[in-house]
């Protein structure tokens, strides 16, 4: 179990987390989706005892982070792939990671296994890996103790579409076993492809969560005419807040049916009338990235 | 299974990484290749007099007391570097901890570094048999001081890398830092202060006598400045700060 209540952090005076609470419970991937500066990275060190909070608190397991005695046999960490001595071979970086934690270093040898990395990968240096490998490596690094929660930052950047099969097979796996899984990523297609519940953060702040199916009932509805314009004012007539979607038409915020009610109003014809669906979830993300666009990295 | 990783077993631990990647390993390669190569020098190109137990060894054990402090500023710096911290303080979050393994880890590196020298000045000193008296002359007290010599050197070189957190700025502090020193002791004013402060200077009898209560005193001063002031800042930046 991961809890985030009302976790703060500032740097330099603006609070790139702001006011974050979620939870994640065992049994459930939870993606935790935001666009690059939103507050991802900094929630998740803060989570695993990296970065001290201003405000608020976070925990595994009941208790924070720092306060486990031996963290990797109960939470599998991996918060940067790139994070390794590249002057290290790959199966080493994984056996100073064993005996730090007092497993058996032959358990290394099934892990590599597991997530792919063969013979000869394993005895590369860690500087010749791509993005890809480096992934495969940061997760059996995660898994070597065993653990219970697993904390993935942006695990699945760099993985090609088969790796992304992998990952989700992998993932829901340790979750039907009972684990807790939080991952972020700043993709939609990505979380959407691996989790089964959403945080979403923008600007340091929790602007949705949920199941995907909830997320998607609340996604309002989609709205197109020929005449676009007489739609607009046929939705303004009827007091709902319409903006424009991405390739035409418009996002409501209402249900489909006090949409076509104002259609009719107005003489509309209109050309499709459905809830948004997964058009509304990447609306709200767009509208997410366009805003954060030009902010920095964590 | 679930208890906390003992200091024995994290003290292993760094053991393995300072000589399990490219740089490390060679770096360990070079000490031992520049004290063979100290050694042989001495015994050949020495003068007579001078192919003593007690002289070689004092040479031989050089290249430990120049290149280990860089095995310790690498042992700390790349953890940032290389960003491996990210995982190191994962597994042990009580990062004071890993830096007391790191520590253990260096004093024991630097032990083997110093039985090395012994052993190659020993069989160096058999080898040219010379003819100079107290051959095999070396009193205990220089023993010791060898041994603080090359431990101390190792620790200085872990504060470096602690305090700095970056290995190319903590390399060239520590060597320009003496030098620094020593520029400002021909200011005639400061000479007194840098004789006290300069571990180049109050540390050079080390090695080759037996100290006197005076210079014990000048050498334990700088020490414990060259020790203690990188290591205070490195725990409090590492304890105050978020790491990663």
């Amino acid at each position: 179990m991961i809890e985030a209540e009302k976790l703060t952090k500032r740097f330099g005076g603006r609070a790139v987390v702001d006011d974050v609470t979620f939870r994640c419970e065992p049994g459930t991937v939870t993606g935790f989706l935001g666009p690059n500066g939103a507050g991802k990275t900094t929630t998740m060190r803060m989570i695993c005892g990296f970065a001290t909070p201003d405000a608020g608190r976070a925990g595994v397991l009941g208790g924070s982070y720092r306060a486990l005695p031996n963290p990797g046999r109960r939470v599998g960490v991996l918060l940067d792939a790139s994070a390794q001595h590249g002057g290290r071979r790959g199966r080493e970086a994984l056996a100073i990671s064993a005996q730090t934690m007092g497993v058996e270093e032959k358990r290394v040898d099934d892990l590599l296994g597991l997530v792919g990395l063969d013979r000869a990968a394993a005895r590369k240096r860690v500087r010749q890996y791509s993005l890809g490998m480096r992934q495969r490596l940061g997760i059996a690094n995660a898994l070597i103790g065993e653990p219970e929660v697993l904390i993935l930052d942006e695990p699945a950047n760099g993985l090609d579409p088969e790796g992304m099969r992998w990952m989700r097979g992998l993932l829901r796996d340790f979750a039907e076993r009972g684990g807790t899984v939080l991952l972020s990523s700043h993709l939609l297609h990505e979380v959407d492809a691996i989790a089964d519940r959403l945080v979403i953060i923008g600007s340091g702040k929790i602007v949705a969560e949920g199941s995907k199916e909830e997320l998607l009932s609340d996604a309002g509805t989609l709205v197109r005419a020929d005449d676009g314009e007489a739609l607009g004012r046929a939705l303004a007539a009827a007091g709902l807040e319409a903006r424009e979607a991405e390739g035409g038409g418009f996002l409501v915020d209402a249900e489909p049916r006090a949409v076509g009610v104002a259609a009719q109003e107005g003489g509309v014809a209109l050309v499709h009338l459905a809830p948004a669906g997964d058009a509304g979830l990447e609306q709200l993300f767009f509208d997410l990235t366009t805003d954060n666009a030009a902010e920095g990295d964590r | 299974m679930t208890a906390r990783p003992g200091l024995a077993r994290l003290t292993k631990v760094e053991l393995r990484k300072m000589v399990d990647t490219r740089s490390g390993f060679w770096l360990q390669v070079a000490v031992l290749g520049l004290t063979v190569l100290a050694v042989v020098i001495t015994v050949l190109a020495g003068h007579e007099d001078d192919k003593t137990f007690r002289h070689v060894l004092s040479n031989a054990l050089q290249p430990a007391g120049i290149l280990l402090p860089v095995v310790g500023i690498l042992l700390v710096s790349s953890e940032w570097s290389q960003r491996t911290a990210l995982i190191s303080f994962a597994l042990v979050p009580q990062r004071p901890r890993l830096i007391v393994a790191k520590l253990l880890a260096g004093t024991v590196l630097a032990l083997v570094a110093t039985a090395v020298a012994l052993a190659l000045a020993a069989l160096a000193t058999a080898l040219a048999a010379g003819n100079a008296p107290h051959l095999w002359s070396l009193p205990l007290g220089l023993l010791g001081q060898d041994i603080v010599y090359v431990v101390t050197a190792m620790v200085i070189g872990i504060g470096f890398g602690l305090a700095l957190q970056s290995s190319a700025p903590a390399i060239v502090l520590y060597f320009a830092l003496p030098v620094a020193l020593a520029a400002l002791g021909s200011i005639h004013a400061l000479k007194g202060v840098v004789e006290w402060t300069n571990s180049a200077e109050a540390l050079e009898p080390l090695t080759t006598t037996v100290m006197s209560g005076h210079e014990w005193a000048q050498g334990l001063v700088a020490l414990a400045l060259w020790m203690g002031v990188p290591l205070t800042i490195g725990m409090w930046r590492l304890t105050r700060r978020d790491v990663g």
